[in-house]
């Protein structure tokens, strides 16, 4: 049976459009408004779902994205409510793919091999685990490949010719370009050095390349779908919810709506970004 | 690793059995690779060593002395106590061994700009000093709760022309200054070294600044030796990352007759949970660079620790240590803030030195073991840093007012 991440590359291709990658902390604000958040991604446009697993110490996350994380674990999150609300999610939606994207520590807390039969069996779909480079990850990469659970690797700008193979090695669902070197929602690249990173990527390889890191407006999201196969929206979105929460981390009555707006305009802009 | 030697390790991959490693970003993985290069060629290179060697001679002031605590050793009425005397070093703490090591790295691999985090502000102070001394930019990372409880140090790091960033993230301590200067480096790549703060980080740091570190266990070794003759027979040192530790106990581990105890800070007490003792306390996991014990709940998160001694105020521990730990070759115990104050006003009293309060936890070790052992036993204690930058959060703790 083809995977949900490899069907829907190829609903891409064939409508000659990129993925609309759209990331969210799980639990952030709270766990009923998270799923109901998550719920509402799909009819926004997103074709692929990235639910961030909160963690204390996101060291590779900028402000939003770690205050994102802080609120959930205030809440309550943790890994069975992160694996619930993709349970949850799977219940109505058999399609869209879902990947959790993280750090290790939660996972390994949690135990390698419970963790990737519980994933695999509430609809996880693909891992990017941030501080687990090719080095280290095969003790999550081999027991995760075997639950179907496909483990994304990361490239960056100081991925040289020498060091790509290294991470392609290994490599499943797709590639994950990140544009700049730096923290998620920080500084934006120009859509010429993607194009130029994405090309030479993939000289590479045949998976498709998505790219993530400073895409916040539905103009810069156009650009990226032209020169890449998905451009992710993180710290943007997630901005959107901190927006829409009360002096006591609430969600106000409009907040989910507004979120799934703002979400649906970056939608509109991966999909004017048409290729040839 | 070598069956019959502890001092093998770590492997090619930055393993110390099953601890330590590269756990960081992609972005970050060739320039990690490339400060192990840097490192095994200029430890090679003659031109590096002299000039290393002069710099710690010239400019950290080494040796320091071995010192024979008479009235300390009187005073507990056994075992003969030495103290390694790195709070006389520039700067005042062990911390500028590693420091003055890796801007030499810095330098010889071109980058203008040098990174830190701290917790007492030793290791920042110490880097601020060689940024300086290098004309180097220097950003130091410090949690805003750490920033309240070390104010000299703090003006200290601005005099010599760093920009010191206070961390209000998570505890806003030491493991929080460390995710911020991750996020510096990672952003800033290309020109800036991150001068890491311990025996911690990923491979090649745990390697390296205990490398760095080791001059204090090699010049123990000579001047014991040329003191009394043999090897002392017991060591003991502070543990938070533990570089003061690794430092003294790696040129010894082989020595199957010396004992060496490594003392964790247990704040209020182990069964509570305002404690900063890993390996009492923590569990296998993975934060900032590599696989350690840590202080962390059943989900993974990392919970904050709790020392009156801010550089051992850290949820972690090098993973060398662990591997020690695992291995049976370090005994790992703890002393509480209590214990600490008291050795602090105790070494204070009888021998004119004011400790670093990291340093005290050493000499709560030391006054718990000495009485009971024989006047011959020497313990080499090793007196990690002065106390001086204590003075306002010991004040607090006695209720004193200055």
């Amino acid at each position: 049976m083809m995977s949900r991440l490899s069907a829907c590359f190829e609903r891409m291709a064939a409508e000659k459009r990129a993925a609309f990658v759209t990331f969210v902390t799980a639990g952030d604000p709270t766990h009923e408004a998270s799923m109901e958040i998550v719920r509402g991604l799909p009819g926004a446009g997103a074709d692929i779902i990235e639910l961030g697993m909160p963690f204390t110490d996101p060291s590779a996350d900028g402000p939003a994205i770690d205050k994102a994380a802080q609120r959930a674990i205030a809440g309550g999150a943790n890994m069975q409510r992160t694996l619930e609300i993709v349970r949850a999610f799977r219940a109505d939606n058999n399609e869209t793919p879902m990947v959790l994207m993280g750090y290790f520590n939660p996972i390994y807390a949690y135990g390698i091999d419970l963790f990737c039969a519980d994933a695999a069996e509430a609809g996880v779909d693909g891992l990017i685990i941030v501080d687990l480079p090719p080095e280290e990850d095969e003790e999550l990469r081999l027991p995760a490949n075997a639950a179907g659970i496909d483990v994304i690797r990361l490239a960056t700008p100081t991925s040289d010719d020498k060091r790509l193979p290294t991470i392609l090695d290994g490599a499943s669902g797709f590639v994950y370009y990140v544009a700049v070197a730096g923290v998620t929602g920080g500084k934006s690249a120009t859509a010429d050095d993607i194009d130029m990173a994405v090309k030479r990527i993939k000289s590479h390889t045949d998976l498709p390349v998505a790219v993530g890191f400073g895409i916040r407006s539905p103009e810069q999201a156009e650009a990226m779908a032209r020169v890449a196969d998905g451009a992710v929206v993180g710290s943007a979105i997630v901005s959107m919810i901190a927006g829409g929460l009360d002096e006591k981390a609430q969600p106000k009555p409009h907040m989910v709506k507004d979120v799934l707006d703002f979400t649906a305009k970056l939608a509109d802009g991966v999909r004017a970004g048409t290729k040839g | 690793m070598s069956l019959n030697s502890y001092r093998t390790g770590p492997d090619e991959k930055g393993h110390f059995g099953k601890f330590g490693g590269r756990y960081v970003s992609e972005t970050l993985m060739p320039l990690v690779h490339e400060v192990e290069k840097a490192y095994r060629e200029a430890m090679q290179d003659p031109e590096y060593l002299r000039e290393l060697d002069e710099l710690n001679r010239v400019y950290i002031g080494r040796p320091n002395p071995l010192y024979y605590a008479e009235r300390l050793t009187e005073h507990l009425g056994g075992a003969k106590i030495y103290l390694k005397r790195e709070d006389l070093n520039h700067t005042g703490a062990h911390k500028i061994n590693h420091a003055i090591g890796q801007v030499l790295l810095a330098k010889r691999m071109g980058k203008t700009r040098v990174i830190a985090e701290t917790g007492a502000g030793q290791h920042g102070v110490a880097t601020a000093t060689v940024a300086a001394r290098f004309g180097l930019e220097c950003t130091v990372f410090m949690g805003a709760v750490d920033i309240e409880r070390q104010k000299p140090n703090v003006f200290r790091m601005k005099l010599l022309g760093a920009e010191v960033k206070p961390v209000t993230s998570g505890s806003a301590t030491l493991k929080d200054a460390m995710n911020d200067a991750l996020r510096d480096w990672v952003t800033n790549v290309h020109d800036t070294f991150y001068i890491i703060g311990t025996v911690a980080g990923p491979h090649p740091y745990p390697m390296l600044v205990r490398d760095f570190q080791s001059i204090i266990g090699r010049e123990t070794r000579e001047q014991i030796m040329d003191i009394e003759g043999r090897l002392p027979d017991s060591l003991v040192a502070c543990v938070g990352g533990g570089s003061n530790a690794m430092g003294l106990f790696h040129p010894f581990l082989d020595e199957a007759d010396v004992a060496m105890y490594a003392v964790e800070a247990s704040g209020h007490g182990l069964n509570t949970d305002k404690h900063a003792a890993s390996i009492a306390g923590g569990k296998p996991g993975v934060l900032h660079g590599n696989r350690t014990y840590l202080l962390q709940n059943e989900d993974g998160q990392i919970t904050e620790a709790h020392s009156i001694s801010a550089g051992l105020d850290y949820p972690g521990i090098g993973p060398e240590h662990v591997w020690l730990h695992e291995a049976g070759r370090v005994n790992y115990v703890s002393a509480t803030d209590d214990e600490a104050l008291e050795a602090f006003q105790l070494l204070c009293r009888c021998e004119g030195i004011i400790p670093a309060l990291e340093s005290s936890h050493a000499l709560a070790q030391v006054m718990r073991m000495a009485p009971s052992l024989p006047k011959d036993h020497i313990i080499v204690m090793n007196l990690s840093g002065r106390g001086d930058k204590d003075i306002f959060t010991v004040a607090d703790a006695l209720g004193a007012e200055i």
